[in-house]
């Protein structure tokens, strides 16, 4: 197995999910979208990890991974009620309607 | 006994702050029980103590009571204390005395008035003021009473706020005042500099030690504390104050603007004899501004109207005779004509107090005349005060009067005897136009008005100042040695040995190799000529009957006759204009000062520094607004510039 899939295959291929995350999240209206681009972004990262784990033989970025699947998991359902609230404040799901995170 | 002294300001301090906070709950009668019942405690508290120090030998006579130490910052340390001897104990027993009366005369002259409570509160403040004045042990302690008794004469002076000529005439006392207060506070802080204290007896007794005779720190200490003076005092050139003073209710002119108030700055002169003494050109300037004051004051007087101007007029040039025997070193005659002085003049002003009062308000002598029928009692204790103040054997001001004017001439020159004489020629003249203007001849008063006399809680008072005003003099018999009551009761505070002081001085100056000149003239003693002082006794009598005499011719036997002679005089009317002196301060001084703030403020103030604070603050917000369209408030935008941010620092990076 080893070289058979080289780690910068990995690495590219995790940067790629991590731009797609990051143009996802500047780009797109949608708020979910927006919070499924976030999501990408961090399990982009989770992919480096593992790969790197993998490489460098100890099992240090499985246990990061794990932190960064618990956070994830935190934040998801943190946000997800900030989004209720906000369709509560107004019957809408676009980020270009909410403009009042200033003084 | 004595250790009760703390006691006595702070009844009328108690007084003042039931009547100021609670006045108008609890009822006139309450309010003028509380003012007058807190003064009489005090004078109760004064007396007793007054009768202790009578039984203390004459040399122990000096008691200080230190309260706490007020301030202390390095070598400047400051008690509140107060020193009990018998300089302040006549001041204390004149002050609540005649404050006592004068508080109970106030609850009949001022009944009608709806904010009596305010006036108690005020007129209390200030007794506790002026007993802080005279008691304090240090000159730190005598300047709070002295601007207590300041701000209290603006309040007083002021009462009547609605009226603009009131309000005016509190704030020219004020400001005139502040003059004199400046350069009695240069005057401590170079006490402090020399003395290193400001302790009334420390530093009475280093001066002769510590200061060179007539050199010039003395001098300038003497000539700070003396223009002090004349600001409290009214004397030339802070005079112009004190007749505008009269804006304020009578009761308060007799208090504080007659017997006690303007009298401080001779108890000050008086305190720091001891320095005056070793400044003779200064006790010179002291004697020529008192006998200056006390003439031209007095010819003012005579051509005034206003009953109460006229006697503000008179106080003016009463308190110039005080001056000057301070000026020639008659210190004892200094303080027994103020003591006199407040008796006959507080009587006086609350005897035309009475007459405004009967005849509703009026101020004016033109529209007065024949009173004596419809106020019997205010005219018979006027006229014992006029008497006593025009200087007539045996009232009071005679005994006072004569022998600041015997000073004048033996240790002063005649110079200043003439002065002092031909004040005397024209007091008694003004104070006889007034009666005869007000109490004889044709009633000019409007025939609307029925005169009426005024109630026993006003009559009395005056009564008793009469009485006062009559025996005052029997204080200082002349003539006979030893007899002279308050010159034996003050000598251990007057006390000042001129040949070691002299020696002393002569020894520093040699020290600095410089050799003073003979002072040996200064130390040849007048005696007591007991037959110049008959002379001089028999002539100011003489000279005090003429003025009467001339005031009867003039204004009862043809009363038309001032008119024709003043009809065109210029002179007259220079001095019915008061010499123009307001006129001269208003351009000379009020005027540049009004301009100049103007100028401060509209230009350098709202211009200049507002302007420049201004332009701070705008160029700052132009910025802030450049800066504004960042914070759009657009989740995403912020997004976005978080990763600009990151993709800068890994091109910084690599």
């Amino acid at each position: 197995m080893d070289g058979f899939v080289p780690l910068n295959h990995y690495l590219l291929l995790s940067a790629t999910l991590f731009v797609i995350g990051v143009l996802g999240v500047l780009l797109r209206r949608n708020v979910i979208v927006v919070f499924m681009s976030i999501e990408i972004m961090l399990n982009a990262v989770n992919i480096s990890l593992i790969a790197f784990d993998h490489y460098l033989n100890n099992s240090d970025g499985q246990v990061f991974s794990f932190m960064v699947m618990c956070v994830a998991a935190a934040e998801v359902s943190v946000g997800l009620a900030i989004i209720i609230s906000m369709f509560r404040n107004k019957p809408t799901v676009n980020l270009d309607e909410f403009n009042i995170l200033k003084w | 006994m004595l250790n009760l002294a703390c006691l006595v300001p702070i009844f009328p301090l108690i007084g003042s702050i039931i009547n100021g906070f609670f006045g108008l709950r609890i009822g006139k009668n309450a309010v003028g029980m509380v003012a007058c019942g807190s003064v009489a405690l005090s004078f109760l508290t004064v007396l007793l103590m007054f009768a202790s120090l009578l039984f203390t030998p004459a040399e122990e006579r000096m008691f200080e009571q230190v309260l706490f130490t007020w301030m202390a910052a390095g070598d400047f340390s400051v008690d509140f204390g107060f020193q009990i001897d018998p300089l302040s104990m006549v001041m204390m027993l004149v002050v609540t005395g005649v404050g006592f009366l004068i508080h109970v005369y106030s609850i009949g002259y001022m009944h009608e008035e709806y904010s009596y409570y305010r006036y108690f509160a005020y007129l209390n403040l200030f007794m506790f003021s002026m007993l802080l004045l005279v008691m304090g042990n240090n000159f730190l302690v005598m300047f709070i009473g002295w601007e207590g008794v300041g701000v209290c004469s603006y309040f007083l002076i002021g009462y009547y706020f609605e009226k603009k000529s009131a309000c005016d005439a509190g704030v020219k006392a004020f400001v005139v005042n502040r003059v004199g207060d400046f350069a009695f506070l240069l005057a401590i802080m170079y006490i402090f500099n020399i003395f290193g204290t400001i302790d009334f007896s420390d530093v009475m007794h280093m001066a002769p030690e510590k200061l060179i005779f007539g050199a010039e720190p003395v001098t300038i200490i003497t000539l700070l504390l003396f223009i002090g003076a004349t600001g409290k005092s009214a004397q030339i050139p802070l005079y112009t104050w004190l007749p505008d003073a009269m804006e304020g209710p009578t009761p308060v002119s007799a208090l504080i603007h007659a017997a006690t108030m303007v009298t401080a700055g001779v108890y000050m002169v008086v305190r720091c004899s001891v320095l005056f003494e070793m400044a003779p050109l200064i006790m010179l300037t002291v004697a020529f501004i008192g006998g200056a004051t006390a003439l031209m004051a007095a010819t003012i007087g005579m051509t005034q109207y206003d009953i109460k101007r006229v006697l503000a007029y008179s106080t003016v040039s009463q308190i110039g005779y005080m001056f000057l025997a301070c000026g020639v070193g008659a210190y004892t005659a200094a303080i027994f004509h103020l003591v006199t002085h407040a008796f006959f003049k507080a009587c006086l002003f609350l005897g035309s107090g009475s007459v405004i009062h009967g005849i509703h308000g009026e101020q004016d002598m033109r529209k007065m005349g024949g009173l004596k029928e419809h106020q019997p009692i205010t005219y018979i204790t006027f006229l014992i005060s006029t008497f006593a103040i025009a200087g007539i054997f045996p009232l009071s001001g005679f005994f006072s009067k004569d022998e600041i004017l015997y000073h004048a001439l033996m240790d002063g020159n005649i110079i200043l005897w003439g002065m002092g004489a031909t004040g005397a020629l024209l007091t008694a003249f003004y104070m006889f136009r007034l009666v005869f203007m007000t109490f004889w001849g044709e009633s000019r008063v409007d025939p609307h008005v029925h005169p009426h006399e005024s109630p026993k809680v006003m009559t009395l008072p005056l009564m008793i100042l009469a009485g006062l005003a009559t025996v005052g003099g029997l204080l200082g018999i002349p003539l006979v040695h030893g007899w002279h009551a308050l010159h034996n009761w003050l000598e251990p505070v007057l006390h000042f040995d001129l040949a070691a002081t002299l020696e002393h001085s002569r020894h520093m100056l040699h020290a600095q190799g410089e050799h003073p000149a003979s002072w040996a003239h200064l130390l040849i003693e007048t005696e007591h000529n007991v037959w110049v002082e008959i002379a001089l006794m028999l002539l100011s009598l003489g000279i005090a009957i003429t003025g009467i005499v001339g005031a009867y011719f003039c204004y009862v036997k043809n009363p038309d006759l001032p008119g024709k002679f003043i009809k065109g005089q210029w002179g007259y009317e220079l001095v019915k204009n008061k010499y123009g002196v307001d006129e001269l301060y208003d351009a000379t001084i009020v005027k540049p000062t009004v301009v100049g703030s103007f100028f401060l403020w509209k230009t350098a103030d709202q211009k200049g520094i507002d302007g420049g604070v201004n332009a701070v603050a705008n160029v700052i917000g132009w910025f802030s607004v450049q800066a504004r369209v960042f914070q759009s408030g657009f989740v995403r935008n912020y997004a976005l510039f978080m990763v600009m941010g990151f993709l800068v620092l890994l091109i910084l990076m690599f």
